[in-house]
């Protein structure tokens, strides 16, 4: 049913409404051992009293944090509200990163206490016991692989819960009166920023920033308290928390923690969430996927596919927006929906999907459009850590694939004169934590909050973002460039995984690719071409030609847009290593870190402007279990075609 | 990191009594000896490696402990009893399970299918209440199922279990053979070279799942190993044989420094 957007002001009175109005209802499932295991409303409650009641009992006070480590678990979930409820801040951190970046967070927020999901995040936490000393107890979930460690800050969750239920049972009513003296106003959560420069900053954000930010698109949707939502993204990521934690609680719909990371699909097709959140990087995997499963289908399948696909294509968003479509169409589209959408929605478990949101970073808009016209209602919407995710958000029948949609109720929008933009909203975060400096910088003194993304407002009062402020450039001709949108426009083909465009202050736009191992992998196999790893793959002949037909259907199409025609791809490099965090090029959401990418691989950005026609690289890589090394390799520059803006047409 | 970071009395105080044990065992198929006189025991809780260089019996006496081969002389002693002719199956009822070095897998069930078969001998109900799946035979079936899916879990192999063995990647397929044989929820374990053919990184997820075996169930483990670094980081002890003959036994540190193991790997000048 549709539920009232009510007035509860915290989180953990919300799980007590809850507990009271739907105490029977599922609340939270995980996927264990096999089957969709389920606590109810009332069960939930009652494990977060208990745990509450240890954390109190092990000495969690007001005001301290606490560290949550670990992927999407019930329990981690349960220390959230835990926490909130004796007026604790929670601090959820990525299950991937390393020691030592979390050892800065540690020292930053004086984190005595922390809930780990496994063996692999209490290691971590032990490896920086010597540099975090305030860390006194760690508890962990899963006792796998920990039963010989005697370090006496160790301690299963169990135990702790164990221990509170001993102290719930001799006090009644603890829960309830230590609830009752949240109030909205309260610090909620501090979640670190990923920082694309410099140390991470802990952003503050309280009851009222999460909750209204939640009841916005609760209203925005008529959520109901029935929706399915698979709990998948990084816990310490804000969409993930905004989307699966304070909606959860504000609305009270189900959540639905998934069995491993490389189960996410078969969850998800198992789940049929109706109401789901992805990042462009998870849609755009599914489509790689999808693409190279209908390579390898039989010819009949493969014409079926991109016939249909085209008319979805032409159609597809105009049907699902409402406008009018020809008769002929529309029969053709409902022949084309039980043929190839309706199966198509089934295999991406995207059938009961009737709100999808996808945010974090641009989304090319051929891959926004690939869903809307296979009929799935994706919208864009458009915030950051400090904003609650609360700016703005496309309303369903105003969905353009290159707007964010127009502010929400609440939100003041505008635009600064250098294109920046600034806004003012009830989910603005507080401060950084223990960064005055910065917080004054980010709130300037009428609580105007800068973005740093730059953008301007369409025809229709849709914002529309370009990319960061800092980083739209203009090459040597003062032409515009926008290294974010060649980016994306690039790793919309199946074979490019990722890509950095250089330009600002250049003579030509320039570009490094990074492949697609699988999907450039299954190419190499169909066309017998042999390969050792993936630095061998990207050094093939082919596989440049390849790609250089990628750069050049980015060519073609940016010549049509007069504002862009000038910044078209000149020279690119295929890179003989994928981009990754744990080597500091990409950001823990695997953003391109593009200055850092420009310093360590100056040797190439040099090449390629030069137009050398080769160049050897040596980096730094650091392996999985920590150990680093380094790479050589001598790679290829290759010249792509540009077009006239006006030939464009007779190209394209 | 170390694979092992227990301290030398930790283990000692693991490692419990001797619940396997071969006295004099010699073995030979016609004029070919295949073992000669070799002794050793295992003790519960310890993972005891058998190395040595190619043909040197290595896999004959594992064959040895589970009933595959008999002995022509010597004797087994397990758990207190000794055996004199043993088939695979008493092994298997006795505790004793093992995987293979080239792969004993059914290549058209799922994953799934493998590791339920791995809980055979442990199925009560009869075929026919199997297979119209009521009663009783439903509630084991739950059961097992459980078991299985906890194995799953422990060996983290959740997102292929239902596909077909035959699809998946060598590395998967040991772990799923490993998977079968602790389905039988065996006392002792045998494996023959469990990390043949594997890249580093599944080499080192396969020692972390032989150590979290050990570990959580207290399974003794008895594995034959070619990869040296394995051996030496995983194994309590180490039997050491070459031509049939037991040439060194000992904790790695003092095989590692025996001068016949050394000879037996590198040569010895004439």
């Amino acid at each position: 049913m549709t539920v009232e957007i009510g007035t509860t002001d915290t989180f953990p009175k919300l799980l007590l409404h809850h507990a009271r109005t739907r105490g029977d209802h599922p609340a939270i499932r995980e996927k264990e051992y096999g089957i969709w295991q389920a606590w109810t409303w009332a069960e939930v409650r009652e494990e977060v009293e208990w745990l509450a009641a240890g954390l109190a009992r092990a000495g969690l006070a007001r005001g301290a944090h606490i560290a949550v480590v670990g992927a999407n678990r019930p329990r981690l979930y349960w220390t959230l509200i835990a926490a909130q409820a004796l007026g604790a801040i929670p601090v959820p951190f990525y299950e991937d990163a390393v020691a030592q970046e979390m050892a800065y967070v540690f020292q930053n927020a004086e984190i005595a206490f922390a809930v780990v999901e496994d063996q692999e995040q209490a290691d971590k936490l032990l490896e920086m016991l010597p540099e975090c000393p305030k860390l006194a107890h760690i508890w962990y979930d899963d006792p796998r692989g920990l039963r010989n460690y005697t370090n006496p800050e160790l301690a299963a969750y169990e135990a702790l819960r164990d221990s509170g239920r001993a102290a719930a049972r001799a006090e009644p009513g603890f829960f309830e009166a230590r609830a009752a003296r949240g109030r909205g106003e309260d610090v909620a959560i501090m979640m670190y920023t990923s920082g694309t420069t410099g140390h991470p900053k802990g952003v503050v954000l309280s009851h009222d920033n999460l909750i209204a930010s939640s009841r916005a698109y609760a209203e925005l949707e008529r959520l109901r308290d029935d929706e399915e939502v698979l709990a998948y993204l990084p816990m310490a990521w804000i969409g993930q928390n905004l989307f699966s934690y304070a909606q959860w609680m504000a609305v009270g719909f189900r959540i639905n923690c998934i069995e491993a990371a490389e189960t996410v699909l078969t969850d998800m097709r198992e789940i049929g969430p109706t109401y789901y959140f992805a990042p462009p990087r998870v849609l755009e995997a599914l489509l790689t996927q999808v693409t190279i499963r209908m390579e390898d289908a039989a010819a009949p399948k493969r014409f079926l596919f991109r016939y249909f696909m085209e008319l979805a294509r032409r159609v597809g968003g105009d049907l699902l927006d409402g406008r009018p479509v020809g008769p002929g169409d529309r029969l053709l589209y409902a022949l084309g929906n039980l043929l190839v959408y309706a199966p198509l929605r089934n295999a991406l478990g995207m059938s009961r999907v009737r709100v999808a949101y996808t945010a974090g970073e641009a989304i090319g808009p051929d891959l926004f459009v690939f869903y809307r016209s296979l009929g799935i209602n994706l919208k864009q919407l458009y915030g950051s850590t400090e904003t609650s995710v609360m700016v703005c958000v496309q309303h369903d029948g105003a969905v353009k694939p290159d707007t964010v949609g127009p502010p929400m109720r609440g939100v003041e929008v505008r635009v600064t004169d250098a294109g920046e933009i600034l806004l003012r909203g009830p989910g603005l975060f507080r401060e950084y934590y223990k960064n005055e400096a910065a917080t004054r910088e980010a709130k300037d003194a009428e609580g105007w909050f800068h973005t740093g993304d730059a953008g301007y407002f369409d025809a229709t009062g849709h914002l529309k973002i370009i990319d960061r402020a800092k980083d739209v450039g203009h090459l040597a001709d003062g032409t515009l460039f926008a290294p974010k949108y060649l980016e994306n426009k690039l790793k919309f083909f199946p074979h490019v995984k990722e890509a950095v465009a250089f330009g600002d202050g250049r003579p030509h736009a320039t570009a490094m690719v990074n492949i697609d191992m699988q999907a450039v992998g299954d190419w190499a196999e169909r066309r017998s071409i042999p390969y050792s790893g993936y630095a061998d793959l990207a050094a093939k002949p082919q596989v440049l030609e390849l790609v250089r037909g990628c750069v050049e259907r980015v060519n073609a199409d940016l010549a049509r847009d007069p504002k862009l025609a000038g910044s078209q791809i000149h020279r690119f490099v295929v890179l003989h290593k994928e981009l990754d965090a744990d080597d500091g090029e990409l950001t823990r959401t695997r953003k391109v870190r593009r200055r850092f990418i420009a310093e360590k691989y100056a040797s190439i950005v040099q090449a390629l402007d030069a137009g050398a026609q080769r160049c050897s690289v040596e980096a730094q890589v650091r392996f999985e279990d920590g150990r680093t090394g380094s790479v050589r390799a001598e790679l290829a520059i290759a010249a792509a075609k540009t077009f006239e803006p006006a030939a464009a047409k007779a190209a394209a | 990191m170390n694979l092992r970071e227990l301290e030398p009395g930790e283990v000692r105080g693991r490692v419990g009594d001797v619940i396997l044990a071969l006295e004099g065992v010699s073995l030979s198929f016609g004029g070919v000896k295949a073992l000669t006189d070799v002794s050793f025991d295992v003790r519960e809780h310890e993972i005891r490696a058998i190395i040595g260089p190619n043909g040197a019996g290595k896999s004959s006496l594992l064959n040895v402990i589970n009933g595959v081969y008999r002995p022509q002389q010597g004797r087994v002693t397990f758990r207190g009893e000794v055996r004199a002719a043993m088939e695979p199956h008493h092994a298997a009822a006795m505790g004793i399970a093992r995987t293979f070095q080239s792969l004993a897998l059914f290549k058209g069930m799922t994953v799934l299918d493998n590791i339920l078969a791995g809980r055979n001998l442990m199925m009560r109900s009869n075929v026919f209440l199997q297979a119209l799946r009521v009663g009783p035979a439903l509630r084991e079936e739950i059961a097992h199922r459980r078991r299985v899916e906890e194995i799953i879990d422990f060996l983290e192999i959740q997102h292929v279990r239902k596909t077909v063995v035959g699809r998946l990647p060598y590395g998967l397929q040991k772990r799923v053979d490993l998977g079968r044989a602790l389905a039988a929820e065996p006392r002792v374990l045998l494996l023959d070279e469990p990390m043949a053919g594997m890249n580093i990184e599944e080499k080192q997820d396969m020692s972390r799942f032989v150590l979290d075996v050990n570990d959580e169930f207290g399974t003794t483990v008895v594995l034959i190993e070619h990869d040296m670094g394995v051996v030496m980081d995983l194994s309590d002890r180490v039997v050491v044989l070459d031509y049939g003959r037991k040439i060194a036994d000992g904790t790695p540190d003092e095989v590692r420094s025996s001068q016949a193991v050394i000879d037996a790997y590198l040569g010895v000048k004439h």
